[in-house]
């Protein structure tokens, strides 16, 4: 399993690194962490003539907040983000979802915007970022654009970044009366989830201002508006909760070699009972 | 067979002292010596292009690209390559009936497993080879598969051997008593379940691979070899590579986890040693892991429709079973895919007074991946099936589990006997095992919680297995059969000039501490500090003729070589010291690396004043006194087929109802393995084990698509035990010696995985029992468990 | 045509410069360009942690590095840990508890449990599994792993 042959590149700028974007014109793959896109070309079912490494852009690097958001740069490794000084007051979510991401060795190189620019449908970042309501800003050859997360997860390994693009930060606003939950299903400790669910309210009694975002159970992270207009001004007890239930059917459910894709309904309200009944302890 | 009682009884005697390994020192310093980690002298690499299909003809294959690729200084076909190597048949006289087609390292005419090598591309480096795959044109007619076992032999099925008129590759009927009058008896319970076991496989980390070698100045063939069994090799390369036996070389060093998958014969390993004699120059072929994924063996995909009849009084009146399993395209050479079917055969039920017995195995073929011994053969399913039968029929007529097994087990007072099966059996301790577990688990107080939990909706289950154990086989394993496989080991044992010990066995190491207990053996026995000890094993130009290490053989046939040799050592060197000393013999001992006065123990001369004075100074010794400072000895067991060792498991699981998830919250092992060399080895030879058995009743399987495509190739989507969610495993022994040998040692490597599977399915079914419903398929997946609980 | 580049890196202490094809990993390149085959290869998709090593101060996959990334980097192998004495600890108690029997996991499994010692993991069994979910062993089943490292996190404490 010994990955194809290509070219090396590592800019040191973002023009620069767009420009190879641009000239290979698909051809060409960004290279963040490496956790993600090593596998593929060592299974050989990803072999791009070029490999642009997004190492040496600082421009993509740092953590900074302001008094309504945080940035993130895109380059930021999952263990930098671990280690922010202020990940448990400004993003509780993130801080509680990040022991479940794989394991340390692949958190310490791998990378936000990595991440989100594959948007593994079982993957916990886009989820949170949905859960977050985080933008996504983007640079092209055209200039920076932003995307919000509720418009950037589009399909499978779909996002609304080019291929002349890169993601080259994430903003986040802050909410520091939000509750959060976060609940994911796995047979193993570290593994993708089978069903997650990550969760923002603004309040919890009754529950309002939900953004529920489901990974592992689609094509893609996404949220269901219907569901969180079910839970909008209930409890969220068991009854409340099997009264929205239904609501779920609006979600494509995948099947894989794991579990079907009935398993994985049942999962996905499995997995929100678990995560509202933890908010709500 | 007799011994000094002295052996066991001396102080510093190592047996039964949990010595702590020296292997382990270098192994922690990075200083491993496995296959991949040699790099040889004009070294190229093996690549193979293989078959995509699980049954195609091959029409023609284009090498002209692959050959013109960077880097690349060969490329075989399957048809190049048999001009070079012989076919070989994977069939053994003893099973009778047994049939199989000649199998090529490189397929020749048709492709029968998807992964089945096609093309051999040899290059100046793996990733170069592994390029030059991806240029090969292969013109592949597919054909229709046979991969559903249960269609395999129906009428419609695609045949995969049009000579053989089915895909039946071995079938056997045992008929014992008369069960169909006892099943009728009034008051018999029956209960009848259709068990499925997943195929899975054993996923070493140190993926299979081998460096081969060939001087044509000497004509000698060397294969660096990461397996068991290197004399095994030695013929096989010999045999069909066409090179004198005396001339090829087997060297096995340390070896990354085997556990049975590197015991058999793998085409792509047997090519490429084909290849470093064509060459003239050392091959590389390290299997990455996917390719251990497709061909790696595969091991226990059985269907098992079973009937136990119990009495209401708790007496277990008979077993009755079909085994239906599904191996490879062919039986795999030189061990057969039919031993794991016959084992199921002789184990099931083995640990039980039973006078009615049937039972009837079937193997088919398949055009999945190739089918063979992986560690625990055979006793998942049988302990399993036996074990998962008798806690069904304990609930079905009101009775404790633990106390059926008390009703029926065989008596500790009543050996030697056979099983139903025909099995012979001795010194074993089943009653003593269960008791001792019972105790070590404080099973009221499990019981007590269980009741207590679920009133609060929290479903825990408590479940066992009383099992039996196939240990230090005879030549009626595969011997007598016609396999060039010994089951006669040897071990040499030699004084040097300065007092240290020079031992060395025909077992093999790959982890199991090996190497640690023949030094204690060698030091015990002997008399000698063990940091004195030299190991050597595995290297076939050097160590005694014999089988390696397999079946849990090790530590009672080559422990017991190693004994031998050492107490003639010791015999020797004392006939020395004494006309040195002038002493007689019964007076003096061997104790620390001196000659001691026996009944003092005051130090008479030091083993290397002794050693210097014979290799050195002979002219100071009387000229008819001939020192021999070398010992050799083999053993071989004669006197059963096997030396069987008995276990009682408990498993103490909680089951998600919402999830399917089970959470294994302990595990405990009752062992009795004999005399137990070094206590610390075995525990973790059984908790390896033991969660090596979890994997198989959990996680693991193989999983096929309709077309024969491995579906699941990588170590995201085959699911193997990690740490977090295993139990700790509380381990016990029982040591009744086997009187077969004097060291006493039986087996104990894979009394783990074999008794696990049978004490999670029983404990996830305790759990579930209260929901009347229950899961008779492995792995029991948390889907497989939502179903039972109709969830979804 | 085959791309290389030069490197220059600090492995175990000792400045190395090389030219690799840019698509060799870091562990192949440590393995057989450095002569250091102490690290181990299991899978090549990150998910064994046979290959675990030490980049920059933490623990990474080496099979998901390619080498060139690693220029300019410190590293430090399982060799570099024993003969710095790092897991001078470690290794008793992995010696003392046999928490090795093949030694193929153990490499990896050295890296990801000297960071855990080092960086101030509490003496929890459950944690230290967790901690060592990424690293497939199947020879032990674990247990003796778990313990060898609760014991030296004990030692420390107590030290």
């Amino acid at each position: 399993m010994k990955a194809p042959d290509f070219d090396y590149l590592r800019p040191g700028t973002i023009a620069e690194a767009i420009a190879i974007l641009s000239e290979h014109e698909g051809e060409a793959q960004p290279l963040a962490g490496g956790q993600s896109l090593m596998p593929m070309m060592n299974f050989r079912v990803a072999a791009p003539a070029v490999l642009v490494d997004l190492s040496a852009l600082s421009e993509l690097r740092g953590i900074t907040r302001t008094d309504t958001s945080v940035r993130i740069g895109a380059m930021t490794r999952y263990r930098e983000l671990g280690d922010w000084a202020n990940i448990c007051t400004d993003l509780p979510l993130i801080a509680t979802a990040l022991p479940h991401i794989a394991h340390d060795a692949i958190r310490n190189r791998g990378t936000i915007g990595g991440s989100l620019a594959l948007a593994d449908a079982a993957a916990e970042m886009p989820a949170l970022m949905l859960a977050l309501g985080a933008t996504i800003e983007l640079m092209g050859p055209n200039g920076t654009r932003h995307v919000h997360a509720d418009d950037f997860f589009q399909g499978f390994y779909d996002t609304a970044c080019e291929a002349d693009e890169l993601i080259v930060a994430v903003d986040i606003p802050l909410a520091p009366e939000a509750k959060f939950g976060f609940h994911e299903l796995v047979q193993r400790h570290g593994d993708y989830a089978m069903a997650g669910v990550a969760i923002k309210a603004t309040s919890l009694t009754p529950l309002s201002g939900l953004r529920i975002a489901f990974f592992g159970v689609s094509d893609r992270a996404l949220r269901v508006p219907a569901l969180e207009a079910a839970l909008d001004g209930t409890s969220g007890d068991e009854a409340a909760i099997a009264a929205a239930l239904p609501a779920l059917e609006a979600i494509e459910f995948e099947g894989d070699l794991k579990v079907s894709a009935k398993t994985r309904e049942h999962y996905a309200g499995v997995a929100l009972k678990r995560a509202l009944a933890e908010m709500l302890a | 067979m007799t011994g000094p009682a002295t052996i066991f009884d001396k102080p510093n005697t190592y047996i039964g002292q949990p010595t702590p390994r020296a292997d382990a020192a270098r192994l922690l310093q990075g200083r491993g010596r496995f296959v991949d980690d040699l790099q040889l002298p004009r070294m190229v690499h093996a690549a193979f292009f293989r078959s995509p299909h699980a049954h195609a003809r091959i029409l023609s294959i284009g090498t002209t690209a692959a050959r013109a690729a960077p880097g690349v200084v060969a490329v075989y076909t399957g048809a190049e390559l048999a001009e070079h190597v012989t076919p070989y048949v994977g069939v053994l006289t003893h099973l009778a009936g047994l049939r199989s087609a000649p199998q090529h390292p490189i397929a020749v005419d048709v492709a029968r497993w998807q992964g089945e090598p096609l093309v051999m591309v040899i290059a100046q480096t793996r990733a170069q080879a592994e390029d030059a795959c991806e240029l090969i044109e292969a013109d592949l007619e597919e054909l229709p598969p046979a991969v559903d076992a249960e269609a395999a032999l129906t009428a419609d099925a695609p045949v995969i051997h049009a000579d053989f008129g089915s895909n039946l590759a071995w079938e056997r009927k045992v008929d014992v008593g008369h069960i169909d009058n006892a099943f009728a008896a009034p008051d018999v319970t029956i209960v009848e379940r259709e068990f499925r076991f997943g195929r899975h496989t054993g996923v070493t980390l140190e993926s299979r691979g081998t460096v081969c070698d060939f001087d044509p100045s000497e004509q000698t063939l060397t294969m660096h070899y990461s397996g068991q069994a290197p004399h095994m090799m030695q013929v096989i390369l010999s045999r069909h590579i066409g090179v004198a036996e005396e001339n090829v070389r087997v060297i096995s060093n340390d070896v990354g986890g085997s556990f049975g998958i590197k015991i058999h014969t793998y085409g792509d390993e047997i090519a490429a040693a084909a290849a470093a004699k064509l060459l003239k120059r050392p091959v590389k072929f390290i299997a990455d892991r996917m390719e251990s994924f497709m061909t790696d063996i595969h091991a226990r995909d059985h269907v098992v429709k079973a009937r136990m009849g119990i009495s209401a009084e708790g007496s277990i009146v008979g077993i009755d079973f079909h085994d239906l399993t599904g191996v490879g395209p062919y039986s795999m050479y030189p061990r057969t895919s039919a031993i794991e079917c016959n084992q199921v055969l002789n184990l099931t039920g083995a640990p039980y007074a039973l006078e009615n017995y049937r039972a009837h195995g079937q193997v088919v073929f398949q055009n999945k991946n190739m089918m063979c011994q992986y560690r625990a053969v055979g006793h998942p399913i049988a302990m399993a099936v036996a074990d998962g039968l008798l806690e069904d029929a304990a609930r079905a007529i009101g009775m404790d589990p633990v106390e059926v097994r008390r009703r029926n087990l065989m008596r500790d007072d009543s050996y030697p006997r056979a099983s139903a099966s025909g099995m012979k059996l001795d010194d074993l301790s089943h009653q003593k095992a269960l008791e001792k577990l019972v105790e070590i688990m404080d099973y009221d107080a499990l019981r007590a919680d269980q009741i207590k939990m679920r009133e609060k909706g929290v479903y825990r289950g408590i479940g066992f297995v009383s099992m039996v154990e196939v240990t230090n086989p005879s030549p009626m394993f595969y011997g007598i059969g016609g396999a060039h496989i010994a089951s006669m080991d040897g071990a040499t044992v030699r004084l040097d000039a300065a007092g240290a010990l020079h031992v060395s066995s025909s077992i093999t190491e790959q982890g199991q501490g090996t190497n640690a207990i023949l030094g204690q053996i060698a030091a015990g026995v002997f008399g000698v500090p063990i940091e004195r000890v030299k190991v050597t094993t595995g290297d076939t130009a050097t160590v005694p003729y014999g089988g390696g290490t397999w079946a849990s053989r090790g530590a009672g046939i080559g422990g017991e070589a190693m004994l031998q040799a050492a107490h003639a050592l010791k015999t020797q060197v004392l006939d020395v010291a004494g006309v040195m000393l002038q002493s007689p013999v019964a007076a003096l001992d061997i104790r620390d690396g001196a000659v001691v006065d026996a009944e003092t123990g005051a130090e008479r001369i030091t083993l290397d004043a002794l050693a210097r004075t014979v290799y050195y100074r002979g002219n100071e010794l009387p000229s008819d006194l001939k020192p021999e400072l070398i010992a050799t000895r083999h053993y071989r067991v004669t006197d059963f087929p096997f030396v069987f060792t008995n276990g009682a498991m408990a498993a103490h699981v909680e089951v998600d109802t919402e999830t399917g998830f089970v959470k294994v919250l302990h595990f405990w092992a009752v062992e009795d393995c004999g005399r137990v060399i070094n206590p610390m080895l075995v525990d973790e030879q059984v908790r390896g084990g033991v969660v090596q058995g979890i994997g198989g009743a959990l996680y693991e399987e193989c999983l096929y698509s309709p077309e024969g495509q491995l579906l699941n190739t990588s170590m995201a989507d085959y699911i193997v035990p990690m740490a977090s969610e295993m139990p700790e495993i509380t381990v016990a022994h029982i040591e009744t010696p086997t009187k077969t040998s004097v060291l006493g040692a039986k087996g104990a490597g894979e009394a783990g995985t074999g008794g696990a599977p049978a004490a999670l399915l029983n404990a996830v079914n305790d759990a579930l029992s209260p929901l009347n419903t229950s899961i008779w398929q492995m792995p029991m997946t948390p889907e497989r468990i939502l179903k039972a609980l109709g969830k979804v | 045509m085959s791309k290389t580049q030069d490197i220059s890196l600090t492995v175990n202490g000792e400045v190395l410069t090389a030219n690799v094809p840019v698509r060799m990993n870091l562990v192949d390149f440590l393995r057989h360009e450095a002569g250091l085959t102490g690290s181990h290869v299991g899978c090549e998709h990150g998910v064994c942690g046979a290959c675990t090593i030490e980049v920059n101060g933490d623990t990474v996959r080496g099979c998901l590095m390619l080498a060139v990334q690693a220029n300019g980097a410190t590293v430090t192998t399982i060799e570099g840990l024993a003969d710095s004495g790092r897991s001078a600890a470690l290794i008793a108690a992995f010696t003392r508890r046999n928490a090795l029997q093949c030694g193929f996991c153990t490499p990896g499994m050295l890296a990801s449990a000297i960071a855990y010692v080092e960086g101030g993991g509490i003496a929890d069994k459950q944690a230290i599994r967790d901690h060592i979910s990424g690293n497939y062993c199947r020879c032990t089943g674990y247990q003796s792993i778990v313990d060898a490292i609760h014991d030296v996190v004990t030692e420390g404490a107590s030290a």
